[in-house]
């Protein structure tokens, strides 16, 4: 395998060339991925001859179609698609074979979970190569032996890896040792209306409402006066977690031991303070209350929201004609407009699916391709921003778009891009560990009684305490904050 | 049933019921013994993983149950009770009376094929997406809440999915909807079992239909009686996906929706085999006893006394 | 005697009883069918519009939605209901069959383990299962059965509730002078049981063939566990894929379209199936 490496590296390079100089020329965002493809279809013939030591099949694990649809439009060694999508034809006549689960009821981790620990005995065909994590529960795969470091095992270089944001490489590293990649990242930033925010501050400027929103205490300043104007700061009582969660001083647990961070008992602080004070609409993340209240009827200040939420759940939210229906995305439209974005009080981010090599997979090569192009390809990278608006996780690329006069109408003609690529920069997620989706997840629950009045403090520490432990039998103790 | 048993022994037949009972016994051997029989083994021992890492097995012991033992197991079997009781009365009730309807032969309702499917509809929709539309309905910006406030029945928006009583009603209410159909059309079958002569013979002997359903239908029918109540104690017991689909698998506010089997489901989180065994051999412990209560109490003299009932109709008929 | 005035009576009080039932009745019936008719106008409603709360007048996505979903490569609806037919046909036959069987073999015969077998049955039945899924998994991968109906369908062969209802259906309505009379003309036990005690009990294996095929046609857990390949997913998995789907393509419409579809196979099973118990009727005054 080794020594065809260094072949298939010029291969790729040369590949990498072509597609830049076509993106370069292109242009347009009508330039897909299936022109980038054929473009490079002069090196194919070479490159099935390379890879005849590889495995012929190419088994990846996702629980949804997404990365089905960025590898089938954006992977330039894609020759065939198969009608009902299941299996994807590489020029070198490698099979890619998608297996794909929905998460519900935790299905896709119980599947791949028995799928790896069967790694060992399962045929070569049938071994999976590929496997999609996201961030919450990254470290759960990603500090195990079933996952390969993407630069020891699969051989992808420092410089490959140097246009990515730190912190999509911090949330899945393990003793200094990268063992995913991904080709999203996904700042956050705090999503206001334009039209309240003059009304209580008297300026929508998005630099000058930062300037009253920069920290926790001035946030917390204007959700007194928002309330005092009718409106509420906040939808739901979750909105602001993730801002917290993120910059915390030490991951969840060490050793057995849980100690909740100060950063999270100021959430709980705040949030109860907006319940009791009728600044949050005591709405929870994805439900009715909380979609309605970014639409037309809402009276809501603003929303924390990263890159896939404001240019589509927020958007979408924002109109009172669905496109769907012959609405157009254009000012008169609902609350298309009203929009504006600033950095808020704390960097976060929100969501991100991660691209993991298994252990024991037959396709290294195929596996370094696949990275090297569709998470470490700056062309690539560019294209699929210009292509879906996706958020993607180049900085260079990025920053290209944020310094061009790139405007969105949905925000009322602001740049955004320009401030995720900011703010992605600022992330530090060197505190992420393998406890963070089910801590939080049982945070934020039992926190919730609290907030609505149902439990006492201490019951509601009690209930998470019991949560936990019936979660992860191995935790001992629970430290809170003094 | 021994009474019975005894009257048509003749062993030249006993290996019929040998044949007659093989194929489920061996499927379940094969498909079900083995798994039930590991959940018991690994109650007594140490058992679970930590991400990808499989820690144990190792025995224990009785360590497992101590530790069941010393949390709110007594809670979440209250619970559990509680839940299955709010939906069961009204569904009990509802489906008799429904049946008695449906069978009472003098009432020829009309409309009965539709009445009778859309009664069971609501079975057909899958428990998450019957969810879904709970959430829609119910929460504090949905129509019930506006209805009952444009009545004047409440003065602000009921929190239904964030109060004790709120969620605890609507997971009544969902089992109702759920099963109250599939009860109807049992008890229906059950009716339409009876001998239709017993009913012509009472008439002619002047009973009210009040009457004929507590003298008649309902000594008759109580096998499936018997089989409605114990299938749906063990199903209350069992209780799952309604509660973890309504309170979006949390089972809050403070856990008071928090039913045994979510509780044992907690455990599965970690695949945590020892507490889950634990949680489950108890579950099953509990489970049998009431049953048997159950099933002795509803059968062991009404068995002679059905019978005795049934003949002495039969004889007066004639 | 005072019969003329009694019937008058009675009459009156059969007429204010029927009233009474068709308000209950009707009642019942809204309550029921009002969430299909959400469900329905939800069908209708794009993504956005479900998202932000309830409406009773229906959208105007109803063909977008419709084409959505059969569009979907990644969602092959007409295999998912081919698969879910089978695998609900299947094992609801299996599981009455072979139910009634099993509870007819200790109905009627008398031989020496049968107390045992019917006690270990119920107790069966009082196991919680959710343990022993992954168990199963482990099982059938052993077996070299992942990946095929076969491990959804066969179990059902043991279905211990199905058998209790079987059982209580037979104490309540088969006299064993009907099977005594069938072997002294002569008939064999299984032509006994096939030709002479299924037939009678029509209405029973009805309505568990109902109940059967229902659960198993919304039935998530299990066939999400054992199913892998596009071409075996039945329906509640392909609702479950279009729940989890990405932001992009995350489409509550569609999701309600494709319940929707998921639910019409099932109404037409009811119906055709409804017909055998409203027949039992006729066929409990045979064996009087």
């Amino acid at each position: 395998m080794r020594k065809i490496s260094r072949r298939n590296f010029l291969l790729a390079s040369g590949a990498v060339a072509v597609t830049a100089a076509l993106s370069a020329c292109g242009g347009s965002s009508s330039s897909t991925a299936g022109s980038t493809a054929s473009s490079t279809a002069a090196s194919s013939a070479a490159a099935s001859e390379s890879a005849a030591a590889e495995g012929k099949v190419l088994n990846i694990w996702c629980w949804n179609d997404e990365f089905q649809g960025r590898f089938n439009d954006y992977y330039p060694e894609v020759s065939e698609v198969a009608a009902d999508k299941s299996t994807t034809t590489l020029k070198d006549g490698t099979v890619v074979k998608w297996t794909i689960n929905a998460n519900e009821n935790n299905n896709y981790q119980n599947k791949l979970d028995e799928a790896l620990l069967n790694q060992d005995s399962a045929a070569d065909d049938d071994k999976i190569d590929i496997f999609l994590i996201e961030a919450d529960y990254a470290l759960k795969y990603v500090d195990s032996d079933y996952v390969l470091d993407v630069k020891k095992d699969i051989g992808l270089t420092d410089s490959d890896l140097a246009g990515q944001y730190q912190y999509t490489k911090d949330i899945v590293t393990v003793d200094g040792s990268q063992r995913g990649t991904t080709w999203q990242a996904t700042p956050g930033l705090f999503a206001y209306r334009r039209s309240i925010a003059k009304d209580v501050l008297g300026t929508d400027d998005p630099t000058e409402v930062q300037t009253y929103l920069s920290d926790w205490d001035k946030f917390n300043d204007v959700a007194a006066q928002a309330a005092a104007k009718g409106y509420k700061m906040l939808s739901g009582f979750d909105d602001a977690y993730r801002t917290f969660s993120n910059n915390v001083a030490a991951p969840w647990v060490s050793g057995t031991t849980v100690t909740v961070d100060e950063n999270i008992m100021k959430w709980v602080d705040q949030t109860k303070e907006y319940t009791d004070k009728g600044y949050n609409n005591q709405s929870s993340l994805w439900d009715s209350q909380w979609a309605s209240d970014q639409g037309p009827t809402g009276k809501v200040f603003g929303f924390f929201y990263s890159t896939w939420g404001i240019n589509f759940t927020l958007l979408g939210n924002s109109l009172a004609t669905p496109t769907a229906e012959g609405g157009k995305e254009e000012v008169g439209n609902g609350i298309y407009g009203d929009y504006a974005v600033c950095e808020g009080p704390q960097p976060y981010y929100w969501g991100g699916t991660w691209i993991c090599g298994a252990a024991g997979s037959d396709n290294i090569e195929t596996i370094k391709d696949v990275m090297q192009k569709l998470t470490c390809d700056e062309a690539i990278m560019k294209q699929i921003t210009l292509d879906t608006q996706d958020y993607t996780n180049n900085e260079k690329a990025m920053n290209e778009i944020a310094n061009s006069d790139y405007k969105s109408d949905f925000l009322g003609g602001q740049n955004h891009i320009a401030l995720f690529a900011e703010a992605a920069t600022k992330i530090d997620m060197s505190n992420a560990g393998p406890y963070d989706q089910g801590l939080n997840e049982s945070f934020q629950n039992a926190f919730k009684d609290y907030f609505t009045g149902n439990v006492d403090e201490d019951t509601a520490k009690a209930n998470f305490e019991t949560a936990i432990k019936e979660k992860y039998p191995e935790l001992t103790d629970v430290v809170w904050p003094a | 049933m021994g009474e019975k048993t005894n009257k048509k022994g003749s062993i030249s037949y006993a290996k019929w019921g040998y044949i007659f009972i093989a194929p489920f016994f061996i499927i379940f051997a094969v498909f079900q013994l083995i798994p039930l029989a590991s959940t018991i083994y690994y109650s007594f021992f140490e058992y679970y993983r930590s991400g990808l890492k499989v820690i144990g097995p190792s025995f224990v012991g009785l360590k497992n149950y101590m530790t069941l033992f010393a949390t709110d197991l007594p809670k979440y079997f209250g619970n559990t009770l509680l839940l299955w009781i709010i939906g069961f009365i009204p569904q009990i009730a509802v489906s008799l009376l429904l049946a008695a309807w449906f069978t009472d032969l003098r009432l020829k309702l009309k409309g009965q094929t539709f009445f009778k499917t859309v009664i069971y509809m609501p079975n057909l929709i899958m428990a998450s997406a019957f969810a879904m539309l709970f959430f829609a309905l119910f929460s504090d910006n949905g129509p019930v809440n506006a209805v009952l406030v444009g009545m004047g029945i409440l003065k602000q928006p009921f929190s239904f999915l964030n109060t004790v009583w709120g969620n605890r009603g609507l997971i009544g209410l969902m089992n109702f909807l759920m099963w109250f159909g599939n009860t109807t059309i049992m008890l229906m079958a059950a009716i339409m079992g009876v001998d239709p002569t017993l009913y012509e013979a009472a008439e002619l002997d002047g009973c009210t239909p009040n009457q004929m359903f507590w003298k008649i239908t309902i000594p008759l029918i109580r096998p499936i009686l018997v089989y409605v109540m114990i299938t749906s104690m063990i199903g209350g017991l069992q209780m799952f996906d309604v509660p973890q689909i309504l309170t979006n698998g949390k089972g809050g506010p403070d856990r008071t929706s928090t039913t045994m089997i979510m509780y044992l489901n907690n455990h599965l989180f970690s695949k945590n085999y020892g507490m889950a065994g634990a949680v489950s051999v108890v579950l099953f412990l509990v489970c049998a006893v009431l049953c048997v209560i159950v099933y002795m109490s509803l059968t062991k003299e009404d068995d002679g006394r059905s019978k005795a009932e049934r003949k002495a109709l039969k004889g007066g008929k004639k | 005697m005072a019969n003329t005035a009694k019937t008058k009576s009675e009459k009156a009080t059969l007429a204010a009883r029927r009233t009474g039932c068709y308000i209950a009745l009707v009642l019942i019936s809204f309550l029921c069918l009002f969430f299909f008719y959400v469900l329905i106008v939800n069908s209708t409603r794009t993504h956005f519009e479900i998202q932000k709360g309830f409406s009773l007048l229906p959208g105007k996505s109803l063909m977008t939605n419709l084409k959505n979903v059969l569009n979907d490569a990644n969602i092959p609806v007409l295999t998912g209901v081919r698969n879910s037919l089978i695998v609900s046909a299947c094992s609801a036959a299996l599981s009455v069959y072979f139910s009634a069987l099993t509870a007819y073999g200790i109905y009627a015969y008398n031989f020496r383990f049968k107390k045992a077998a019917f006690a270990i049955i119920l107790l069966i039945m009082t196991m919680p299962t959710q343990v022993s899924a992954l168990g199963f998994l482990q099982l059938i991968t052993k077996m070299g059965l992942k990946n095929s109906f076969l491990p959804l369908i066969i179990p059902s062969i043991a279905a211990p509730a199905v058998f209790f209802f079987m059982k209580q259906y037979l104490d309540a309505s088969l006299p064993m002078e009907i099977v005594e009379a069938a072997r002294i003309d002569g008939a064999g036990e299984f032509y006994t049981f096939n030709k002479i005690v299924l037939p009678i009990m029509k209405p029973a294996l009805a309505v568990q063939a109902i109940f059967a095929f229902v659960s198993s046609w919304n039935n998530y857990f299990i066939p999400a566990l054992v199913l892998d390949s596009a071409d075996k997913k039945t329906l509640p998995i392909l609702i479950a894929q279009l729940r989890s789907a990405d932001f992009l393509k995350f489409d509550m419409g569609k999701v309600y379209m494709m319940v929707a579809i998921a639910i019409l196979p099932v109404i037409i099973v009811y119906l055709l199936l409804s017909k055998f118990i409203v027949r039992g009727v006729a066929l409990g005054g045979v064996k009087g």
